[in-house]
């Protein structure tokens, strides 16, 4: 185990490691989903496949707001951008992601202002500071981020700033998750719930995965200690035939969420009838757009969309991936032309896709091995 | 952008737009307190950050456990330039608040780079 000595309390890791080996019944093959982007990042950097029984997979799930959003909308994005007085804010994490017509860095290099900010409250200041200029956000993520775009587009409308809008791609992560469970290849047995979109929804809205699907979930944190804590309660619930659901990380996590924040994202947005993900396809009800109230903030609204649509090969596997039936390496492209340096599938596009993970940890790791062997 | 970024409220902005200054590790930027509207942070208090506001308060002990999570994860320096990164656009006009020096006014970051 690589970063064992990292750990802060490697006696109760170990306690830990051992329940989960006493918990894990020989003759059951155990499949946990681990939602969230971060939690795949964790498991792979802490090494904790190594500490798991063989038996007890982890499969990455659809999480990584970056991996899961159809390239499409980056062409789209700076479609808009590209008239002379705008300017494309975004993310760093967006600048390398490719669109059909290449990242926004490429279109930086071609003279479209792109710029990276750190905060959608950065963007809006861009936009006071340009008063000759039209700033578009490009907003991505879960309920983690949404919320900070809503307080964003409320302070806008507030100071009646004109010159600013919002692009915006922000997805919720309930629906994806009842997609992946509606799916007939489908063979989980539980959840990791996400750590920080918990911290905005609260644990309500997984209620329905233990009851309806008879699912356990247990929200969880990032430390390794966290993610082996999460999975005993995981297994014990599955041995005593239980689902429900609870609460590992409930240093951060309300039960009921934050308020504030899902205030603002209900007074600024509202659910799209449907959306594209990528690896996953059209879901229903998946995803926020601007509320009309704020159409003038809405760059969707403002400006001619040209509705790009770019479709993954077929002969990417991110689908079977995302459910579960297939492990990374077990892709066609994995490796070969599908790279983080070259990304076709989404799950390879950001560092917290479930491919890019793998391949940077044990891809990379099982070529050292190989090398060292031939030597 | 998933970084959760600890960091202590260190003053408050009077008026209605909730903005305070948040040190973390050393580097001091406004942060937007918006998100904790009903449970507003005083000074002295520990916050986690994502994309520049405040989004849950947390104990001084959560606070490092944390900052070491980052650490573990490779991600302190992402979560620094981050946070050297809040408020750029104000750093023509340095005030007490800003401290260091922007790193990117390129606009190109590392972690642009990071994949």
């Amino acid at each position: 185990m690589r970063y064992v000595d990292e750990f802060r309390d490697p006696e109760l890791i170990t306690k830990a490691a051992e329940e989960i080996r006493r918990l894990a019944d020989p003759a059951r093959h155990y499949r946990i989903m681990e939602v969230c982007g971060g939690h795949t990042h964790a498991i792979y950097r802490f090494g904790l496949k190594d500490i798991l029984p063989e038996n007890i997979d982890l499969i990455h799930g659809p999480g990584c707001p970056v991996c899961v959003l159809p390239m499409g909308r980056i062409d789209d994005g700076l479609s808009i951008a590209k008239e002379s007085n705008r300017i494309f804010a975004a993310f760093g994490d967006m600048m390398r992601v490719p669109g059909a017509h290449g990242s926004p860095l490429e279109h930086k290099a071609r003279g479209v202002d792109v710029r990276i900010v750190y905060s959608p409250a950065d963007a809006l200041q861009m936009a006071r500071k340009n008063p000759d200029k039209e700033v578009i956000f490009f907003a991505i993520g879960f309920e983690t981020t949404a919320p900070s775009t809503a307080l964003t587009l409320m302070a806008a409308k507030a100071e009646d700033i004109r010159n600013f809008s919002v692009f915006c791609n922000h997805v919720t992560i309930i629906p994806a998750i009842r997609a992946i469970l509606d799916s007939p290849d489908m063979r989980l047995d539980g959840f990791i719930g996400p750590g920080h979109v918990s911290t905005v929804i609260g644990c309500r809205p997984y209620e329905w995965i233990a009851k309806t699907e008879g699912k356990p979930v247990v929200t969880s944190g990032f430390e390794p200690l966290d993610l082996l804590q999460s999975i005993v309660m995981l297994l014990r619930q599955l041995e005593s035939g239980q689902a429900k659901v609870e609460n590992q990380y409930k240093r951060v996590v309300p039960w009921e969420g934050n308020r504030a924040a899902l205030q603002a994202m209900a007074e600024t947005m509202e659910l799209r009838p449907y959306f594209e993900w990528r690896g996953l396809g059209f879901i229903s009800q998946s995803a926020l757009r601007i509320r009309e109230k704020y159409s003038h903030w809405d760059a969707e609204r403002r400006y001619p969309v040209p509705e790009t649509r770019v479709t993954d090969p077929k002969s990417a596997q991110c689908g079977e991936v995302l459910k579960g039936v297939l492990k990374p390496h077990q892709c066609k492209l994995f490796g070969k032309e599908c790279t983080p340096e070259h990304p076709i599938g989404a799950l390879m596009v950001s560092a917290e896709g479930s491919c890019a993970a793998y391949y940077n940890y044990e891809h990379r790791k099982s070529l050292v091995t190989e090398i060292a062997s031939v030597a | 952008m998933c970084l959760a970024i600890p960091g202590r409220v260190v003053e408050l902005a009077a008026g209605q737009n909730q903005v305070g200054v948040v040190d973390v590790a050393g580097v001091r930027r406004k942060v937007q307190l918006g998100l904790l509207a009903d449970d507003m942070p005083e000074t002295g208090d520990w916050v986690l950050i994502h994309v520049g506001f405040a989004m849950s308060k947390i104990s001084e002990a959560q606070a490092t456990e944390q900052m070491h999570l980052l650490s573990m994860l490779g991600e302190r320096e992402l979560a620094m330039e981050e946070v050297r990164g809040y408020g750029q656009d104000e750093h023509a006009t340095p005030t007490a608040a800003t401290v260091t020096p922007a790193v990117n006014s390129a606009g190109i970051s590392k972690r642009a780079t990071e994949n």
